[in-house]
């Protein structure tokens, strides 16, 4: 009994303080329509401000949990939201995910500098003080934490019900044109409720950190918040009451799991898996959204380039491959056929997010069952790069079927939660076939030729690399192609000519899932080893991040992708400085979503002169290729030459 | 010849009827008109058609053959394809790919997609945009984009959706000559339409419906006489509906109900403000429409969409 209490304790507080967390995240989400990714991240900044406050500067804990809750964090939520979450609040699901990825993995590097590794401790509060029930002791610290959930439930429950700011932030996010046109300010409204929701995240940032005195943690502390995701959807991310009940819930599970569940070898990871399983619980629950009709509006893509200039690329990469051979050092060479095994990876997201828009966050985790199948094959075979593609597809099915109602955010989220299972429940775990620790591969014997050294390994994942790019850019130019696009720009109509769009979203998923299982194989040959930590979830982030920066719509958008991740994890060094050229490149996503390639073709392709609508060939061009940034040249354009537009039946 | 049958459909939206048990039916060879103000019903009842929109209650036959329940691409499949009122073309592809989308979607039917995808464009008259993407072209021309793209599954039952808006006088015309030989090849073609000069011309059997019930069915004649849809349909001393062809889908200033539960803004109350509508004379309770060579009617609507 006494046991049951002590786990039910724990249970509480640690529910209390996603409580906390969860509810900031459903302001924000609730007011802005805008899903904070970084809110964990925010989260773990606050924490470290709260170090540096209270136990390097010096200042007393209590005056330093006011300055951070009440000064530091809505500030930085404030003009987060004005610099950055303002600029792309009209844009889709993609970019604002990607830009709050870009925030989470800005905070992260930013707090590595300017907190470099080493001890940051901080004490619970009230140490020494607490209650005993019976047999239970109740820490101050624990009794604080229930303490403040219960007030911050309270308080934003009836400032959202009853005071009139509370009532017209409810109202900005249903039509902030309307809510401007009656005199609300709904600028304002969104700054207030980033400033609330920052300082949330603070709060239980410091709470959680103090509950579990040990060492700060840059990116444990980030994650433990994305436990906060589950217990905002089971409020559906707008109703504070269900979310509140949804921590609980989870803190709950999570403490008994740890006092109760059976601790044979198949259950590592179990308990960790747990949030990721609520999760997408919460998330299959979810009901059938409708089919959504009556807009029309495209999503800009890059030129589909001739099949000759594809061949001509290819040859072009090759060459550069046989000359980066015969310059690089080998350390360097290693590093090519690093970043081209990542390019391949890359390239994986193209059809499924440049093309059909659907945003994964578990492309590393179907990287890693390639390169998983073939540590465990322990073969130099062919075959056992093609039987981990073959695995992935089938990963891919498993991510993509039971999420096949789930359009979006929601989406996105479930394949945090499939990532975050495979990470902890199979990668980690070697009774269900993970690697337990790393495992040593072979590298590939192929055509009677075995690529033992980087340079021709680094040809081999260039030439994978582009027969892999061709295949993405004819499927684009065809039928299938088409019918992807199709499907992103209107799902209704795409039904009423007889697709049925749970099949092309299966196909597409496992498609690419099969592309990231085979670069992951050719990675798992180049490494001679591989183990878990180079598959969590965590690494999807910034996955997706680079290559929607570097321009997802486009091949070599994705080999550009490639590159960029090698450097990050090459010289991590460079991480804080490419982390903040790539949250200034997303930010600037709303008016390019192409990316950097895309803005660099769009350049090629409209001239400065067709830019400023001068001349017809350049209208008709823009018209053609028309990009985002393009966009009011190629309308005035076309309403020119619509005028006399005819039927002829 | 085909044969759609609306069997008592009644539709709710929270406490808000949008169709109550509606009947109505389309013929093979025919064009049937789908006619009422705004607020009536009629998108909703499409949707019902086609399988976007589950009816709250009663049922929908095609070829006498129960179709209530099946999912939307195997209706299609069986033959119905529609148009949207507020546009749903395919915005990142061109022209020419949201036909072909559609003629690859039935390959069995379309031995040759890329022949039909360019019989299409040239029927339409869609030559000039083939390569310009859906989302940069005027709004009249985005609506026959998709009545292309409906034609290239080879429907035996066409529903369209407020297909002339946008279109000049000169193209509404040969719009007309369009749905007719459309009818003539066997096809049913059901059109809900503004557009009371073409209406009339066009149907040969038109359903009105008001507040979501059925007040009247009948040739353009009998429908014309009817009293019960003077009533309803004009408003006894309100204008006629003023209805010209460029208008945005959200600018029809006839509003007998209040919101349009089709329409995905119909929480919101109208900030717009409405246009002083022309007084007609009363002796014909619904004119065709004087659609002169005014300085609006030849324009495409381009604005509001993008």
């Amino acid at each position: 009994m006494n046991v049951f209490l002590t786990y039910t304790v724990l249970g509480l507080v640690i529910g209390a303080s996603y409580a906390i967390a969860a509810s900031g995240l459903v302001l924000t989400y609730a007011t802005t329509r805008i899903f904070n990714v970084a809110h964990g991240a925010t989260a773990m900044v606050m924490a470290f401000v709260y170090w540096e406050l209270a136990y390097n500067q010096g200042l007393s804990n209590w005056l330093s949990v006011l300055i951070v809750v009440f000064g530091v964090a809505p500030l930085f939520g404030a003009l987060l939201e004005r610099w950055v979450i303002r600029r792309v609040a009209d844009s889709g699901v993609g970019v604002t995910l990607v830009v709050t990825c870009a925030v989470l993995v800005g905070l992260i590097g930013a707090a590595e500098k300017i907190w470099p590794p080493g001890v940051h401790q901080v004490q619970q509060f009230f140490a020494g003080h607490g209650l005993t029930v019976g047999m239970v002791r109740i820490t101050g610290n624990d009794l604080l934490t229930v303490a403040l959930a219960v007030v911050v439930g309270a308080v934003l429950w009836a400032f959202l019900k009853f005071t009139r700011l509370g009532v017209a932030m409810r109202a900005a996010v249903d039509d902030k044109e309307l809510l401007a046109l009656h005199g609300g300010r709904p600028h304002l409204m969104s700054s207030i409720a980033w400033a609330m929701g920052s300082a949330l995240a603070a709060l239980a940032g410091i709470l959680l950190v103090s509950s579990q005195p040990s060492e700060l943690n840059y990116i444990s502390l980030t994650l433990l918040v994305v436990n906060s995701y589950a217990a905002a959807m089971a409020g559906r991310l707008t109703s504070l009451p269900r979310t509140f009940i949804g921590a609980l819930v989870l803190g709950l599970l999570n403490a008994y799991a740890s006092g109760y569940l059976w601790t044979g070898p198949g259950w590592t990871g179990f308990r960790e898996a747990i949030p990721a399983i609520f999760l997408l619980l919460m998330l299959l629950l979810m009901p059938q959204a409708r089919l959504r009709v009556g807009r029309l509006a495209g999503v800009a893509g890059v030129r589909t380039p001739e099949m000759r200039r594809v061949g001509l690329a290819s040859a072009l990469l090759l060459l550069a491959v046989v000359l980066g051979n015969s310059v690089f050092s080998e350390v360097n060479v290693n590093r090519m056929a690093l970043g081209l095994c990542f390019a391949i990876l890359a390239l994986s997201l193209v059809p499924l997010t440049g093309f059909s828009g659907y945003v994964s966050l578990a492309q590393f985790s179907f990287f890693g069952v390639g390169a998983l199948t073939v540590a465990k094959m322990h073969s130099s075979a062919p075959t056992a790069v093609l039987a981990g593609a073959l695995l992935a597809a089938v990963a891919g099915i498993l991510v993509a079927l039971p999420s096949l109602r789930l359009q979006g955010l929601y989406l996105a989220l479930s394949t945090i939660a499939f990532a975050q299972i495979m990470d902890t429940m199979v990668f980690q775990n070697p009774s269900l076939g993970g690697f337990g620790g790393s495992l040593t591969t072979k590298r590939l014997d192929m055509f009677g030729y075995r690529f033992t050294s980087d340079k021709a390994y680094a040809i081999l994942a260039a030439a994978v690399f582009c027969v892999l790019g061709a295949g993405v850019i004819l499927l684009r130019k065809g039928r299938y192609g088409r019918v992807l696009i199709a499907l992103r720009d209107s799902p209704a109509a795409c039904a009423t000519l007889g697709l049925n769009p749970r099949l092309a979203r299966v196909a597409v998923f496992a498609g690419s899932a099969a592309v990231a299982g085979l670069g992951g194989g050719l990675y798992a040959g180049l490494q001679n080893q591989v183990g878990s930590t180079n598959f969590q979830f965590f690494n999807s982030l910034p996955l997706l991040l680079i290559v929607v920066c570097a321009g997802v719509t486009s091949v070599s958008g994705a080999l550009l992708g490639g590159i960029l991740l090698m450097a990050l994890n090459s010289y991590p060094s460079t991480q804080a400085y490419l982390f903040l050229i790539l949250a200034v490149a997303a930010v600037g996503l709303g008016k390019q979503p192409n990316g950097i390639t895309g803005w660099l073709f769009s350049l090629r392709d409209n001239p400065l002169g067709a830019r400023l609508g001068l001349g017809s060939a350049g209208i008709a061009r823009g018209i053609a290729t028309r990009s985002v940034a393009d966009k009011s040249s190629a309308i005035d354009g076309s309403v020119s030459v619509g005028e006399n537009a005819e039927v002829e039946a | 010849m085909t044969r759609l049958d609306v069997k008592e459909v009644t539709v709710r939206f929270g406490g808000v009827t949008a169709v109550d048990q509606a009947t109505i039916s389309a013929e093979g060879g025919q064009v049937t008109a789908l006619i009422g103000p705004n607020g009536a019903g009629k998108t909703t009842l499409f949707n019902v058609v086609t399988g976007l929109q589950k009816p709250t209650g009663g049922r929908v036959f095609l070829d006498g053959k129960d179709i209530t329940h099946t999912p939307t691409h195997r209706r299609a499949r069986h033959g119905i394809a529609r148009t949207f009122q507020r546009l749903e073309a395919f915005g990142s592809l061109t022209v020419e790919e949201n036909i072909r989308v559609a003629a690859d979607a039935v390959r069995a039917k379309n031995a040759k997609p890329a022949q039909v995808t360019r019989g299409l464009i040239k029927r339409i008259g869609l030559e000039r945009y083939a390569d310009a993407r859906a989302d940069a072209v005027p709004t009249g021309v985005a609506r026959l984009v998709e009545l292309a793209r409906a034609l290239a599954i080879d429907p035996e039952l066409l529903l369209l959706d407020e297909p002339s808006s946008g279109l000049s006088e000169a193209e509404t015309e040969s719009f007309g000559e369009l749905l007719r030989d459309l009818a003539s090849q066997g096809r049913a073609v059901l059109i809900v339409e503004h557009d009371m000069g073409l209406i009339m011309r066009v149907s040969d059997v038109i359903h009105v419906l008001d507040r979501g019930r059925l007040i009247a069915s009948g040739t353009p004649a009998e429908v014309q006489a009817d009293p019960l849809v003077r009533k309803a349909y004009l408003g006894e001393e309100d204008e006629p509906e003023d209805d010209e062809g460029p208008e945005d889908d959200d600018g029809h200033t006839l509003v007998l109900s209040a919101a349009d539960p089709d329409d995905d803004t119909a929480a919101v109350p109208p900030t717009r403000p409405t246009r002083p509508t022309q007084p007609t004379p009363p002796a014909s309770p619904i004119p065709p429409l004087p659609k002169g060579p005014g300085p609006q009617s030849g324009e495409p609507a381009s604005g509001g969409w993008f």
